[in-house]
């Protein structure tokens, strides 16, 4: 052993398993939706009955939906800042808002499908653009949500105290990179279905 | 670091029902990878008895042994369970039990996640066979899912598969998935921050680089085909017309997402076996590996060629020319890289000292019996001759010398080479030669003649074919060949169970080789290695054992 020289020993400078795994998990969550974004692109303009998006699709309340998300991404950045400086208070402030941020968007989404069901007699059945529509758009929600449970769990482990930042500034940081994740995904959703989706 | 062991639950609890616990419990990488290797040799012979059914059904003309139905079940059975019920996790569990051992780790870097893919695997695999039982739905109608291993709408729509059968291919298929994405995000994760001082990327053995460009590939593909199959749930639960052509939905839609993910399967099918044989033929040639970095590249543009080639399963559904021309040249590009493997894994043997135990025998059958499956893979990027023979049973045939010709037979000279180290026993080798000589002999009596058969016209996934067609005796002959591999696969298994009982005590380093798995004691202790191992060069078990010749002198 001794006659090995050990001057190529290359110290690994290894990246944590944590950031790995979760930059895996969204790697293969952009694949998941890429199926249902082309599902969306190929079928547009092919539904062969009403209503199609441009009588039902109403912009002006998704606009609003959709700065409260791209919002909540910079909230959450924030949040983490508190966090690192050990400023608990600002930290809560913070995830509250991002919560309540993500929230409203799922009220929006919420309004939006209400309108298009109630009103406009639109399911998941009734031609492709409600097949696409809804899966799409559904998937997303249900990732919004999926986040929202993972952060207001965070917020109210750290109500209880159980927020240390040594400990869990990186498990905090993991969950935000999936909110912002959540967010990225929320700006194609939106370019593909308001607006490749509208064109006539 | 002490040698005092990481899991309080060892093997000293005597009982049967305490060792049984411990496993099922265990989160140690070494026993979820013999777990998933386990299961999937008991799902091997599962499928395997499929395929005797079917091969007893053609063995004569117009037979009925079985009903067209029931042959309809069991070629769906037998492909939906050798892919994702052996294929897959056989490879996964030799990638989970051998990764953290020959990059010097103790563990997988998430050892729950790890549990949780398996258990995911297993149950994912009992609800696909659970169809056999509850399969029937409201209708009396059904069984075992019918609809073919890739399941081509609109066969897979409510008006014809009614009942249940699809749906649990739907969700068996669907759970196995997760538990394979899981894993992959463990393999990454593993090899990307557990490596131990020194190794770096380029002295990775290169089975775990394969294994690396196989977690990508997985990340990549298989949450496509779990998109593809939630559509399809909707489609049948909730009356969405993602696959209905009634509704000006596309039937095509489907095998483009199906092929997408099928075509990198293929690959995370075969790229572990290319692994397995990168570390098994240098070591018993004694000779380093010939061009490691042209295999580490050639197993990178394998990997990202094979996301644009899934047109080539297409070429029969009349897609515009240019597109098919498109597909056809990228699939005739991946033969580049696949040949240069094929050529560095002869230039390793070549004035090699070669020893032939059976693992080399096996390693050696895979280059002579993968590179005919892949010449008749060539063959069919030809568009034109694809239009000819594709869906007959030249396509049967050429995937068959691929999946067990390839991936199978490296998996069985893998089995002979790292069974000593999980188990601290040899297997028994004149029984393994037996085992090697059937399967060869049932492998070429069986796969060969189907290349005859379909170029004179057999069609696949036809239960029976009429008498004076020129198809007797190729079938007869095809039939023929599964006692042999029956045999095989028994020898094997008594192998298994004889040499765990009273096999020859292997030893560290039964074969002298050079990667730190045979750094460790012959079966690992729970935490691997008692002190992490250092790496100085590509070999480091070499430099440990020839310190005044190390390999790092050459690097």
């Amino acid at each position: 052993m001794t006659s090995i020289p050990h001057t190529n020993l290359i110290p690994s400078s290894a990246p944590s398993r944590g950031k790995v795994g979760m930059a895996c998990l969204i790697f293969a969550e952009c694949w998941f939706f890429a199926g249902f974004i082309v599902a969306y692109l190929f079928y547009i303009g092919k539904s062969s009955s009403g209503p199609f998006p441009r009588e039902v699709i109403d912009i002006k309340p998704v606009l609003v939906n959709s700065a409260a998300l791209i919002a909540s991404s910079f909230t959450v950045i924030a949040a983490l800042r508190g966090l690192a400086r050990s400023h608990m208070g600002v930290f809560r402030f913070w995830m509250l808002l991002t919560i309540v941020l993500g929230s409203y968007f799922i009220y929006g989404t919420a309004m939006e499908w209400k309108g298009f069901i109630v009103d406009h007699h639109l399911t998941i059945s009734t031609n492709l653009f409600g097949t696409t529509y809804y899966s799409l758009v559904g998937f997303h929600a249900f990732h919004v949500i999926v986040g929202l449970c993972l952060l207001t769990t965070i917020l109210v482990l750290s109500l209880m105290g159980h927020i240390q930042v040594v400990r869990d500034h990186l498990r905090v940081e993991l969950v935000s990179w999936y909110w912002h994740f959540v967010d990225a995904v929320w700006i194609v959703v939106f370019t593909t279905v308001y607006i490749v989706g509208m064109r006539p | 670091m002490t040698t005092a062991p990481i899991h309080p639950i060892t093997e000293t609890s005597v009982g049967f029902g305490s060792r049984v616990h411990s496993w099922v419990i265990s989160v140690d990488h070494k026993k979820l990878g013999m777990m998933y290797i386990g299961a999937g040799l008991i799902f091997f012979m599962l499928g395997g008895i499929e395929a005797t059914l079917m091969r007893l059904q053609l063995m004569k003309p117009l037979n009925d042994m079985l009903t067209p139905h029931g042959f309809n079940q069991m070629f769906t059975m037998h492909g939906t369970t050798m892919v994702f019920l052996v294929g897959m996790p056989v490879l996964l569990g030799f990638g989970n039990y051998l990764i953290p051992l020959m990059i010097g780790a103790r563990d997988m870097a998430f050892p729950r996640l790890n549990a949780f893919g398996l258990w995911l695997f297993i149950f994912g695999g009992l609800l696909l066979y659970y169809s056999f039982i509850g399969g029937d739905g409201l209708y009396g109608m059904g069984g075992a899912p019918d609809v073919g291993w890739f399941a081509y709408s609109p066969l897979t729509s409510k008006a014809f598969s009614v009942g249940h059968a699809t749906d649990y291919w739907i969700l068996g298929i669907m759970v196995s998935g997760f538990g394979s994405m899981t894993t992959a995000i463990n393999f990454m994760a593993t090899i990307l921050c557990m490596r131990c001082p020194g190794m770096t990327f380029m002295r990775m053995p290169l089975f775990v680089w394969l294994m690396f460009t196989v977690g990508i590939l997985v990340l990549l593909a298989l949450p496509v085909l779990t998109g593809a199959q939630v559509m399809l749930l909707f489609d049948r639960f909730l009356g969405a017309h993602f696959f209905d052509p009634q509704q000006q939905g596309s039937v095509i839609f489907w095998q483009h997402l199906f092929w997408f993910f099928g075509h990198p399967e293929v690959y995370i099918l075969i790229l572990p076996a290319f692994g397995m044989i990168c570390e098994i033929i240098p070591v018993f040639s004694r000779k380093v590996i010939f061009g490691y970095p042209l295999m580490v590249a050639a197993t990178l543009s394998i990997a990202f060629i094979s996301l644009g080639v899934w047109v080539h399963h297409m070429f029969s559904v009349g897609l515009p020319p240019w597109l098919n021309s498109i597909f056809a040249a990228s699939t005739f590009l991946i033969a580049v890289p696949t040949g240069m493997k094929m050529f560095n894994w002869i230039g390793t043997m070549w004035g090699g000292n070669i020893r032939f135990t059976v693992s080399m025998m096996f390693a050696t059958g895979f280059l002579v019996m993968f590179l005919f499956g892949g010449l008749t893979g060539i063959m069919l990027a030809v568009v034109p001759f694809d239009w000819q023979l594709s869906d007959s049973y030249f396509v049967v045939g050429h995937f068959h010398y691929v999946l067990f010709g390839g991936t199978m037979l490296a998996v069985f000279s893998a089995v002979f080479y790292w069974f000593p180290k999980a188990t601290g026993r040899l297997l028994s080798e004149p029984m393994g030669k037996w085992t090697f000589w059937m399967f060869m002999i049932g492998l070429t009596l069986t796969f060969f003649p189907m290349h005859l058969s379909g170029v004179l016209g057999m069609p696949r996934r036809v239960y029976t074919y009429q008498p004076g067609r020129g198809f007797e005796l190729w079938n007869l002959i095809s039939s023929s060949g599964v006692p042999f591999q029956i045999v095989g696969v028994l020898l094997l298994v008594t192998n298994i169970i004889k040499s765990l009982i009273n096999g020859r005590v292997a030893g560290p380093d039964p074969w002298d080789a050079w990667t730190l798995e045979w750094a460790t004691s012959s079966p690992p202790p729970s935490e691997n290695f008692p002190k992490i191992p250092t790496c100085t060069s590509p070999r480091p078990l070499w430099d440990r054992k020839h310190p005044e010749d190390p390999d790092c002198f050459y690097e």
